[in-house]
C-alpha cells in the first residue's frame, strides 16, 4: 500500500473542505477501501476519516421515516433498525461477518455500489432518500450501474432516509466464499404498492424488478410470481453461477422474500 | 510518522506509525505483540481480529491513526492474571480446538465477543458468528465444542457437520 497523510475531521464542514482537494479520499468503515488500497487500486494522497463526526453516527425515527447516519456500521443498524424497519436490520445483520459488520458502515457500502452489496437493494427496494453533504438524491437516480453512482467528485453521504413499509424482507442467495450476494431480492410493501429490488445478478448493478412489482401490487403472495421469469440478458456470468442460474435465482429468492415478509 | 497510543492490554502503549500502518502492524511491530497473527492480509481469514472498545474487529483491516485512543484487547491479554490458560483458552486445548494453532488467536478472540453478547450461544449461533473466522486444519468441529465448553455448555453429544 502506497502511504498517504491521514486525517480525522470532527464536523462535516471540515472534512468537505479537505476533500476539495482530488487527492483526497473518504475512508469510512475502510472494510473495501483498505484492500482496495493495499492491491494499489486506489491511492489516495489523504484519507479523511468519517468515523470520528458524531452527525455521521446514528438510527432515528421520523415519523414514517428511519434517518440512518452515513457512518453508522451495519452491527448498529440491525441492533437499532430492528424495532422500527426488521427488514432492514435482518440486511444489515447478514452482512458478511460479525467483525466486518462492526467496521463497515451504510455511507460506505452506498458510495461503494458493488453490484453484489445489500444495502443498495434496501435503499432502491423502498425508494430511500440518498443525502449529502450538498444535496438530496432519490434512489432510483442515485445508482448508475456497477460501482457507479450519482456522487460527484468530494460529496460525502451523510445520511439515508428509509420511508419505514408496512412489511418487508430480504433473501440472500450467499456467495459462501465472498459472503456478499450471489443474488438477493429486497421486497418491500407500502399502501401505494410494492417494490422489488435485486442485487448480485445484474451487469448493470442493483435494479427494480418491474414485473414483479406489478404482480405484487396487486396480490402481495409469492403465488403472485409463479408464472414470472426474468431475462437472463445482461445478468452476470462467472465461475459461481451462469447468466441462466442468476436469472432463476432472481424468482427463487424474491419469492423467499415475499413468503418472508408476509 | 507520528504518534499512535492505545490502551493495549489494560496499559497504555505508543507508537510512531505511519497513515499505512495498520492496527495489526501496530501491535506487532510496533508493540512487538506477535500473538495477533496476519493470515490473509486481506480481511477474509479473521485471524488477525481483536477487540476494540470490546468489539471484534479485523485488525489487518483497520488503521491505527483511526484507533488513536482506543482500548484493544490482543491474545496477550486474555490469560488469566497468574499466567494460567483463560477459560476460552483452556476449552480450546481441552477439546482439541486447534491443531497448527495459526487461525486460534482470532478465534479465540472472536469467542470472547461472542459470549460477550449472548453467553448460552447454541451451537447454530456459534458457527454463524464464526462464520469471518478461517481454519485450515480442524474442520471446524472440535473449535464448535469448544466454544460451547467455554460457555459451560455440555460440548460431548454435538451432531458432526
Ligand atoms: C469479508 C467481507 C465480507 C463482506 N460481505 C459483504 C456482504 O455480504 N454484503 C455487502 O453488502 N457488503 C459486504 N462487504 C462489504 C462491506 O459491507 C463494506 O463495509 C462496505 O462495502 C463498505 O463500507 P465501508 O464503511 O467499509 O466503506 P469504506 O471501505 O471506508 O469505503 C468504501 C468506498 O466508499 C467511499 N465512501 C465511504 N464513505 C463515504 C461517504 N459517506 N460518502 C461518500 N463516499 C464514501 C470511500 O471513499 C470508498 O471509495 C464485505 C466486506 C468484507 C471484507
Ligand atoms: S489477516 Fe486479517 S482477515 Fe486475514
Ligand atoms: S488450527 Fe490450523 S488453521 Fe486453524
Amino acid at each position: 500500500m502506497y502511504n498517504f497523510d491521514f486525517v480525522k475531521p470532527g464536523s462535516v464542514a471540515d472534512a468537505v473542505a479537505v476533500l476539495a482537494d482530488d487527492d483526497a479520499q473518504p475512508l469510512s468503515g475502510g472494510q473495501t477501501l483498505i484492500p482496495s488500497m493495499k492491491a494499489r487500486l486506489n491511492a489516495p494522497g489523504t484519507l479523511v476519516s468519517l468515523t470520528g463526526i458524531p452527525d455521521l453516527v446514528g438510527v432515528c425515527r421520523e415519523s414514517d421515516t428511519l434517518v440512518i447516519g452515513a457512518a453508522t456500521t451495519h452491527a448498529q443498524v440491525a441492533r437499532d433498525a430492528a424495532g422500527d424497519f426488521p427488514g432492514l436490520a435482518a440486511l444489515a445483520g447478514q452482512i458478511g461477518d460479525p467483525a466486518v459488520r462492526n467496521r463497515g458502515t451504510i455511507g460506505g457500502s452506498l458510495a461503494n455500489n458493488d453490484p453484489s452489496a445489500c444495502y443498495p437493494a434496501a435503499a432502491l427496494g423502498t425508494g430511500a432518500t440518498i443525502v449529502t453533504d450538498r444535496r438530496e438524491i432519490g434512489a432510483d437516480d442515485y445508482f448508475q450501474g456497477m460501482f457507479a453512482t450519482a456522487l460527484e467528485e468530494g460529496e460525502i453521504i451523510t445520511s439515508v432516509r428509509f420511508p419505514i413499509p408496512q412489511a418487508s424482507a430480504y433473501a440472500k442467495f450467499v456467495q459462501p466464499a465472498s459472503r456478499f450476494a450471489l443474488t438477493a431480492a429486497f421486497v418491500a410493501r407500502y399502501a401505494s404498492g410494492v417494490r422489488v429490488a435485486i442485487t448480485g445478478a445484474s451487469e448493470n448493478g442493483v435494479f427494480r424488478w418491474a414485473e414483479a412489482e406489478a404482480a405484487l401490487s396487486s396480490n402481495f403472495s409469492a403465488d403472485a410470481l409463479a408464472s414470472l421469469g426474468c431475462s437472463p440478458h445482461e445478468m452476470i456470468a462467472d465461475l459461481h453461477g451462469t447468466a441462466a442460474y442468476r436469472a432463476h435465482l432472481v424468482g427463487v429468492m424474491t419469492r423467499r422474500a415475499v413468503t418472508a415478509a408476509g | 510518522m507520528s504518534k499512535v497510543t492505545m490502551t493495549v492490554n489494560g496499559r497504555e502503549r505508543s507508537a510512531e506509525v505511519e497513515g499505512r500502518t495498520l492496527l495489526s502492524g501496530f501491535l506487532r511491530e510496533g508493540l512487538e505483540l506477535t500473538g495477533t497473527h496476519v493470515g490473509c492480509d486481506t480481511s477474509q481469514c479473521g485471524a488477525c481480529v481483536v477487540l476494540v472498545n470490546g468489539q471484534a474487529i479485523k485488525s489487518c483491516t483497520a488503521f491505527a491513526h483511526d484507533l488513536d485512543g482506543a482500548e484493544v484487547t490482543t491474545i496477550e491479554g486474555v490469560a488469566n492474571a497468574d499466567g494460567s490458560l483463560g477459560r476460552i483458552q483452556q476449552a480450546f486445548k481441552d477439546y482439541h480446538g486447534l491443531q497448527c494453532g495459526f487461525c486460534t488467536p482470532g478465534m479465540v478472540m472472536s469467542t470472547a465477543a461472542l459470549l460477550a453478547e449472548n453467553p448460552k450461544p447454541s451451537e447454530e449461533e456459534v458457527r454463524h458468528y464464526l462464520e469471518g473466522n478461517i481454519c485450515r486444519c480442524t474442520g471446524y468441529q472440535n473449535i464448535v465444542r469448544a466454544v460451547m465448553a467455554a460457555s459451560g455448555q455440555e460440548a460431548g453429544a454435538l451432531a458432526a457437520e
